[in-house]
Order: structure tokens, then C-alpha cells, then sequence
């Protein structure tokens, strides 16, 4: 089982409903988040484009973060889906300094903390809630290795790409194009 | 008048008081970043309707283990949201836990010192002032001078509170100055208005035309799911908008056109679909009135001609027309919801109209859809009184194509002047910012220092707040009762807003209070329920439902009692028009002396080293209301003026830098702005999110942040046709630094 998300850019409209929907669900304090909105504009009026992205924890097969942490607190759980468990975490912040995607956040109770896929949910056989909110239906969560997940089906029939591949990290978080 | 004439008090000087009084007020925002972790909801989760905008998304609220609000999710059975709430929708627990809210019950009183202030009073005291005051302007001037504006549910309670004290002057800011002319365009040509949620059929569309409508940034939620669909069909987007919004760059077609020019485009494009014979004949010739004439009208409308207005290419022009009649009838011409831009604006909306017409997507799969509504009968209470003045007498008779009263109208009315026999002494002022709402900042001051009396209900002290003689701290939508929500739609449909907490605070719901003053005026018989839910109760069970059964189910859908949701082929249609047809020709506007056709006129443009002011919407905010919520702050809590980079360079701008915007009239923002040059915007124009440069200093989160166009907007092209106020005739150039001498 390999879980993976592909966010299509497409229909994106950089709303950041993603983002207020994980911090209520996952009681992210104010003032920090685990997804966030990227937007690009490219050419010079009136030739142009955009792409707009919802980011967050890429929960790469290869991570420098899990890596990294000294204390074992960072660690792979099933399905790939990289997580900090919270009592076992010191703070150090080497975990944060490694994460090519500046994708974890220092929490104000002393620990790390990153986008945990939902775990909470998929283990409830519910969605992450970005997905699940998400205005525009762009986000498709599902595992791999299943050829009949939405994710699978969706990055069969479109072209994609990842974030900093040169990074050598094999994100897990797609983007179609 | 000077005897009545209020100063504006900041609510600062009671957060001492507060503290003093109330300590136990000051720990709610820790209280909400304690939320246990985890994020397991608990099974606890009662319905809503959300009231972060005018959508109305159907809801749960969940809390946690502690019974605090946690989070609120879409209800899946929803039509306006299909489960899925919008940002504002789900930082919605963001105005409960603001510790910003209003507190408890204030009345304008003069301190020691002679100085004007509120003191905390209790809700008899409120209330008895209230009552007594209207009591005096009813015998003094009558009833009818008094007015209540709203936004948001409360409107209702307070709207029969009125009605039954013999006041029909009941306005909302959302028609005149937003999406009035759109319903008067629309009633003209097709005998009916559009209402909210609109019937668009745009998740079966193969074209959606949106002109300066942005889609997406505005979080119109059902309509941006559906855009999203329509995607996802292989739908074509045509967008018109000097800048390049969301919605431009998801669009086969960005027309970036030149602000103020939108009636030349439409004309022409009416033009390129009759003349290549690319309308709906059997459709125009079954249902419509006037095409002979609009052919022979729109001939010299060339897109030629419209290139050198709009600076649009005329193959442009030529190939997004061809692109709406290939996918006729199902195209969808948007007719957008804010509207009131230059003053022609039931004009143009009437060229949108027609354009739909000559498409026939009205009354078709992927077109316009035919809406269903419940009628829910009201909870009995005695018939109102008729008015001896109604709110068109009281506006002196203008507009008589409006089909509401004009908030506007109702403001002018305040002003004292000779060609009006009865002022307006009286307002009460529900959920609504009118200082940010009404254009024209200082004449909405001088009609409120015309009054006798101000009540302000709301949950959040806003600039309006500061004028009140009496505030009343609402409880919010998600510690309240409420309606039954009966919104339009491809079905009937019903939603329940229940409490999910206890009102914070000494706060409480308007229906509580509307009705605590009725009881006071004498006129509790209007409001005979005991508890509201015996009156929901009552009133679901007329239709066959119950609270017991909303309480577990949140929304009930029902079925269609109004017909098909479109016109079958060639079924016989009566329009409630004047022809019983489609009026491509108004006959209603001729007959008022107006053009039955649209016209181009030609609107200012800005003098030298001037840009015209843009202003629109951001998703993660409504309008000024939500400037201060937590959880939406924490996403944009400032806007930036737009700029071109031609026009930074030429101004030497940076990115970030702060700069004050300073209007035609001389106006200067009351807070700096950051610039934002970016490609995005034309060079002619700027572009601010609408909202922000709150100047009330006890909006902790949003006082100071960024510049508000409703301060810059001291221009307003009127609407002859219906009242609105065209707000997008103002420019604005930059100041490095804000000279005193410059305020004037
Ligand atoms: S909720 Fe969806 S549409 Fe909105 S920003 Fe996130 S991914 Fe984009
Ligand atoms: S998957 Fe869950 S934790 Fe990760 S960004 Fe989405 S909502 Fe937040
Ligand atoms: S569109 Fe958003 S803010 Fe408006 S009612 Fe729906 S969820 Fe609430």
C-alpha cells in the first residue's frame, strides 16, 4: 500500500479552503499551517498564465526528514505516510531544516508537526479533510498500488509532475498539469 | 440638528470596562487554540445553515470531547454545497470564537466630562429606550419614518417587528448597490428577477461566459463547484475582465478589455450572432418579442466599432461569439451577482439578458434552469398594518422600475431637504456595515446624524457600531436559532440552524430581541410563538416535516411541485412580461421614457497619472464582515493594491511598498497599502480586494490592515433606471506620504 494525492491544477482556484479545513480538523494553531497556496503567474499582459497549487508534506518514499531525526520520532507508518509522533519529538528542528518543501512547522507546544496524510481519517475510512472540502473537487487521495483508486485513475489519464524532483525524494503528492 | 448630532465612539473604551466588569470574557481566544487533539470529533454534531455569506451552505457543526465547537462540514445532501463548504464557510468557527465580538448591550451616553461614550446596560434598559424612542418618532412624525437595513437572517424578525409598528422602509444594501439593476434587467426581458442562489445550470454548460465576474475568487459556492465541473466536461470559459482573474486563467478566452466598455463588446457580439445567423431561430421566433428591431438597431455594432472602444480584436470578438453558438442552448452568459458599476448598469445586464435570448439557454439543459421554492406558510400573527407612507412615497416616488426598496433611497431620505414631506428618523441597522456598504462615506454620516434614533444588531463592532445610540450584541449563527432556510433551487428544499453552543457572552438572537422590543411597542400578538422552536415546529409541520426530523437530517429535499426544470421542445411558455414574451424590446422601459434597447455610452476615463479602481473579492473573505475572523485573518489579513509594472516602474513602486491611495475627489485611504505589481492588472487600471483598511481600533485582527475602496468610492453613478449606485467611476492615484493639507 503506497497512499498518494494528486492535485489537479487545472481546477484549482487557490481558495485555501484546504488550509482552514486541516486547521480545524487537525487544530492547527492560528498563525501556522500544515497546506498552503502557491501561485505562480508567467508571461506579460495579456499573454499569460497561472498555475496555482495547494502544497504540504510530500510524504516522499525517499525522505530526508525521517532520515534525519534523531530521536526516531519521525518515522514512516503504513502506506508510506511520513509522521512525528508528538511525545517522542525534542524540537531539535533538524527535520525541518532537511525538508527541500519547507513542509513542517515548529508547534508552539514544543514539538514538530506536518501534514499527517489525515491518518486519523483514512484509518476511519474517511478522506484527509483537504480533500474532502476542497470547493473545486481537485484533490484525489488513494493508494498506488491500487489501479482503481482515484488517485491511480487520475495519473493514468493526465499528465503530472512532482515538486523539485532533482531533490531525489520520490514525493508522493502529484500535481496534474 | 446639532442637538442630535453623534459623535463616532470607538467601542475601545469599553474593553477597560470589559475587563473590569467581565474578566472571565478575556480567556476565549486561548480557549480555542486548546482544542483537544486529535481531531476525532465525537459524535456530537448538529445542523446549520452557514451565515458567513448570502449562499446559505447546509452544514454540521462538530465539537470535541471538551463540547467545545470544533469544526463545521458541509452537509452532504445540500444542494447549495453538496457537503462541501467554502473557506469562509469553514473558518465560520472563527466569528464564535473571536474575542473581538460584541459583548453585552450599550447605550450612547455623555461621561462626566462631557464627552459621548457607551456604557454597558442591560437588555430591559436597551429595550426600553429602544421602544420609548420609536414610540416618540411614531407620535411626532409617524411610523413610516423610521427604516431598518439588513443583511443576514436577523432581517426577518426585525422586518415584521416594523411592518407591524406600520414601517415598510425595509432595505437591503445587497439590492441597490449590489444586484438590483441584474433583477430589474432580467424582470424587464423575461418577466422574472434571478434571486440567490441563481438558476444556472452551469455544471452541464459547454460555455460559461463570465463578464467581470471572477468566479472562484468570488466563493459563490454551488456556481464554483459547478465551474469546476464544467471543467472537468470539457467546457469552454469566455472571460471578459481587465484582469486576469482565477477565472481568466482557467478560460479558453481572456478578454481583457477596457474598463467601463462591457455594453460595446455585448452589443457587438449581438450583433455577430444575428448577423451570421447563429441564434436560436425557433426559439427567437417561438418565444421572443422585437428581434426585427434589435436586428436592424445593433447593424452599426461592428466589432470593428467595438475594437476601438473596448480595444478588444475584432477576430476576438468574432471567434468568442462563434464559440457561445456552438455551444447553444447550452451557454450560459453570467449575469453576474455585484452589478452596480457605471451608473448603466440595468443596460447592461439587459444586453446579457438578450444575448441569453437570441442563445436560448434560458430554459435549457445547460442554460438557465426553471428554480423551485417552497412556500412555507408563516407562523400566525394578526395582517400588518398598511403603511400610510410606503418606502417608495418615502423615496419620493424615483425609481419605479425597483422591485425593493433602495438602502441608498432610504439613506437620502434621512437627509433633510425641501422636495421631501417625511424624513426618516428612525434606523435600525441588522449585520450590516453601512459606512462600508453605502458608497459615499460622508453622506451616510450626515443621514445618521439626521437621526433620532440608531440601533445597530450585530455580532462584531464595526464602523457602524461607533454611530449607534443603542448596540445590540447578536449571538452568532452557530449559538442561535433561526428560519427555516427555503432557498431556490433545481429542487424545493429546506434547512434547520440549530444552536450548537450556548449564546457567548451576554449576546443573543434577533428573533429574542425583536420580539422582547414588539412586546414593548404593544405588538407582541405578531410574535405569539413562546419558544422559536414551537414556531419552526409548527411550520414543519405544514409541509410535512418536523423539527424532530430536521434536527437528525439538517436539509430536507422535496420534490418539484413547479413543472420540469426546462422547457420542453416547443412547449408553450407565458412570460410575465408585458407581450407574455421575451422582451428582446422592453416595452416596460420605454414605457418609463427609457431606451427599450441597450445603448453604449461612453463613461469618464481617468485623468493623467490616474487608474481606475477595480475592486473585487478575495475566497477567504465576505465583504468587511469577516476582516477580523481568526481563522480567515490567519489566510489574508491585509489587501495590496494591485499594479502593473509599467505603471510601477513609471512610479517607481516596489513590490510590498506601502503607498496611500488618493481618489478624484481628493480623498486619501485612511491606511497605506502594500503594492502588488504584478502582470495581472491592465496599466490603465488598479485593483483592490474590497473589505479591508478597517479604522476601528477594537477590531484587533483588521484595524489599520490595507485600504478600503468604500472610502474611495465618493463617486456614484446612479442608475436612472432603478436606483442603483454605479461605484466603479472613481480613480485613484498613489501618495508617497499623507499630507494633512490633503485630507482637507
Ligand atoms: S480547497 Fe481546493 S480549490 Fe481551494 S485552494 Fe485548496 S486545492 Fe485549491
Ligand atoms: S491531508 Fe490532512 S493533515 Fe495533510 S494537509 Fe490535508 S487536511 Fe492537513
Ligand atoms: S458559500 Fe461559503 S460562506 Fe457562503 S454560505 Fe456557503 S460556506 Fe458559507
Amino acid at each position: 500500500m503506497r497512499y498518494a494525492m494528486a492535485i489537479d491544477t487545472k481546477k484549482c482556484v487557490g481558495c485555501s479552503d484546504c488550509v482552514v479545513a486541516c486547521q480545524t480538523e487537525n487544530n492547527v494553531p492560528i498563525g501556522y499551517c500544515r497546506d498552503w497556496v502557491v501561485e505562480i503567474t508567467d508571461g506579460t499582459y495579456p499573454q499569460l498564465e497561472i498555475e496555482i497549487r495547494s502544497e504540504r508534506c510530500n510524504h516522499c518514499e525517499n525522505s530526508p526528514c525521517v532520515r534525519c531525526c534523531p530521536t526516531g520520532a519521525s518515522h514512516y507508518e503504513d502506506g508510506g505516510i511520513v509522521t512525528v509522533t508528538h511525545n517522542k519529538c525534542i524540537g531539535c528542528g533538524a527535520c525541518i531544516v532537511s525538508c527541500p518543501y519547507d513542509a513542517r512547522y515548529s508547534h508552539p507546544e514544543g514539538y514538530v508537526d506536518k501534514c499527517t496524510f489525515c491518518l486519523h481519517r483514512i484509518k476511519k475510512g474517511q478522506q484527509p479533510a483537504c480533500v474532502e472540502v476542497c470547493p473545486t473537487k481537485c484533490m484525489y487521495f488513494g493508494d498506488l498500488d491500487d489501479p482503481n483508486s482515484d488517485v491511480s485513475k487520475m495519473l493514468k489519464k493526465r499528465k503530472y509532475k512532482t515538486l523539485i524532483p532533482e531533490a531525489g525524494t520520490k514525493p508522493h503528492v502529484y500535481y496534474l498539469i | 440638528m446639532s442637538n442630535t448630532r453623534r459623535d463616532f465612539i470607538k467601542i475601545t473604551s469599553l474593553s477597560a470596562a470589559g475587563l473590569v466588569f467581565g474578566g472571565h470574557y478575556v480567556h476565549s481566544a486561548m480557549q480555542s487554540k486548546r482544542l483537544a487533539l486529535g481531531g476525532d470529533a465525537g459524535p456530537s454534531r448538529t445542523p446549520t445553515y452557514c451565515e458567513v455569506c448570502f449562499w446559505q451552505c447546509a452544514g454540521w457543526v462538530y465539537k470535541n470531547e471538551d463540547g467545545k465547537i470544533q469544526k463545521i462540514t458541509g452537509n452532504n445532501d445540500d444542494q447549495n454545497c453538496n457537503g462541501r463548504l467554502c473557506p469562509r464557510g469553514t473558518g465560520g468557527v472563527g466569528m464564535y470564537y473571536d474575542e473581538d465580538r460584541l459583548k453585552t448591550p450599550l447605550m450612547r451616553v455623555k461621561g462626566a466630562d462631557g464627552k459621548q461614550t457607551f456604557k454597558e446596560v442591560s437588555w430591559d434598559e436597551a429595550f426600553d429606550f429602544i421602544a420609548e424612542k420609536m414610540q416618540k418618532i411614531k407620535e411626532e412624525h409617524g411610523a413610516e419614518c423610521t427604516a431598518l437595513f439588513t443583511h443576514g437572517s436577523g432581517g426577518k424578525y426585525w422586518g415584521d417587528m416594523l411592518k407591524a409598528f406600520g414601517s415598510n422602509n425595509i432595505a437591503a444594501p445587497s439590492y441597490s448597490q449590489c444586484r438590483g439593476p441584474r433583477e430589474v434587467a432580467f424582470i424587464a426581458t423575461y418577466g422574472e428577477g434571478l434571486n440567490s442562489p441563481e438558476p444556472l445550470d452551469i455544471r452541464d454548460t459547454r460555455c460559461l461566459v463570465l463578464i467581470g465576474s471572477h468566479l472562484g475568487e468570488n466563493m459563490h459556492n454551488g456556481q464554483v463547484q459547478e465551474m469546476s465541473d464544467a471543467i472537468d466536461n470539457g467546457a469552454s470559459i469566455i472571460t471578459v475582465d481587465p484582469r486576469y482573474s482565477t477565472a481568466a486563467s482557467k478560460s479558453k478566452f481572456w478578454l481583457p478589455i477596457k474598463p467601463a466598455t462591457d455594453i460595446a463588446l455585448l452589443l457587438s457580439w449581438i450583433r455577430e450572432i444575428i448577423n451570421n445567423d447563429w441564434y436560436d431561430k425557433a426559439y427567437v421566433e417561438k418565444y421572443t418579442y422585437g428581434f426585427d428591431e434589435l436586428k436592424n438597431y445593433v447593424q452599426p455594432f461592428t466589432p470593428e466599432w467595438a475594437y476601438g472602444i473596448t480595444t478588444l480584436k475584432p477576430h476576438h470578438i468574432r471567434e468568442s461569439a462563434r464559440e457561445m453558438a456552438n455551444a447553444a442552448p447550452s451557454v450560459i452568459v453570467h449575469p453576474g451577482r455585484h452589478v452596480t458599476w457605471y451608473g448603466d448598469d440595468t443596460q447592461r445586464l439587459r444586453a446579457v439578458a438578450i444575448l441569453n435570448a437570441l442563445l436560448g439557454s434560458w430554459g435549457r439543459r445547460g442554460g438557465y434552469y426553471i428554480p423551485d421554492k417552497l412556500s412555507l406558510p408563516d407562523y400566525p400573527h394578526p395582517e400588518f398594518p398598511q403603511p400610510k407612507r410606503t418606502w417608495r412615497d418615502v423615496t419620493n416616488g424615483k425609481y419605479k422600475l425597483a422591485d425593493l426598496a433602495l438602502a441608498s433611497g432610504v439613506c437620502d431620505a434621512t437627509i433633510p431637504s425641501p422636495d421631501m414631506d417625511c424624513n426618516i428618523k428612525g434606523w435600525i441597522v441588522n449585520g450590516t456595515n453601512l459606512i462600508m456598504t453605502l458608497p459615499d462615506q460622508q453622506k451616510t454620516i450626515d443621514a445618521i446624524n439626521n437621526l433620532e434614533l440608531l440601533v445597530v444588531v450585530d455580532t462584531m463592532p464595526m464602523e457602524i457600531t461607533g454611530y449607534a445610540d443603542v448596540v445590540l450584541p447578536e449571538c452568532t449563527y452557530l449559538e442561535r436559532w433561526d428560519d427555516l432556510r427555503v432557498a431556490p433551487g433545481r429542487n424545493p428544499s429546506i434547512a434547520l440552524r440549530m444552536p450548537a453552543a450556548e449564546p457567548k457572552y451576554n449576546s443573543k438572537p434577533a428573533y429574542w430581541m425583536a420580539k422582547e422590543v414588539a412586546k414593548r411597542l404593544g405588538l407582541g400578538e405578531y410574535f405569539a410563538w413562546e419558544t422559536f422552536e414551537e414556531k419552526l415546529d409548527w411550520q414543519l409541520k405544514q409541509v410535512g416535516s418536523s423539527l424532530e426530523e430536521m434536527k437528525r437530517i439538517g436539509v430536507k429535499n422535496l420534490p418539484r411541485e413547479y413543472g420540469n426544470l426546462f422547457y420542453a421542445e416547443n412547449e408553450e411558455v407565458d412570460f410575465y412580461t408585458n407581450t407574455g414574451k421575451i422582451e428582446l424590446y422592453s416595452t416596460a422601459l420605454e414605457a418609463e421614457g427609457f431606451d427599450p434597447f441597450p445603448v453604449y455610452t461612453p463613461h469618464m476615463e481617468p485623468p493623467e497619472g490616474y487608474y481606475h479602481l477595480n475592486y473585487g473579492r478575495a475566497p477567504m473573505h465576505t465583504f468587511s464582515r469577516t476582516a477580523n475572523n481568526p481563522n480567515l485573518t490567519d489566510l489574508m489579513d491585509e489587501n495590496a493594491v494591485w499594479v502593473n509594472p509599467k505603471v510601477a516602474k513609471e512610479w517607481g513602486l516596489q513590490n510590498g511598498q506601502p503607498v496611500y491611495l488618493q481618489n478624484q475627489d481628493g480623498v486619501v485611504s485612511e491606511f497605506p497599502v502594500k503594492v502588488r505589481v504584478t502582470e495581472r492588472i491592465r496599466f490603465d487600471s488598479v485593483y483592490i480586494v474590497h473589505g479591508f483598511g478597517h479604522a476601528d481600533k477594537k477590531l484587533s485582527r483588521a484595524y489599520g490592515k490595507g485600504a478600503s475602496d468604500s472610502q474611495l468610492i465618493t463617486r456614484v453613478l446612479m442608475d436612472p433606471i432603478m436606483g442603483g449606485t454605479g461605484m466603479r467611476g472613481n480613480f485613484v492615484t498613489f501618495l508617497f506620504e499623507k499630507e494633512s493639507e490633503v485630507q482637507s
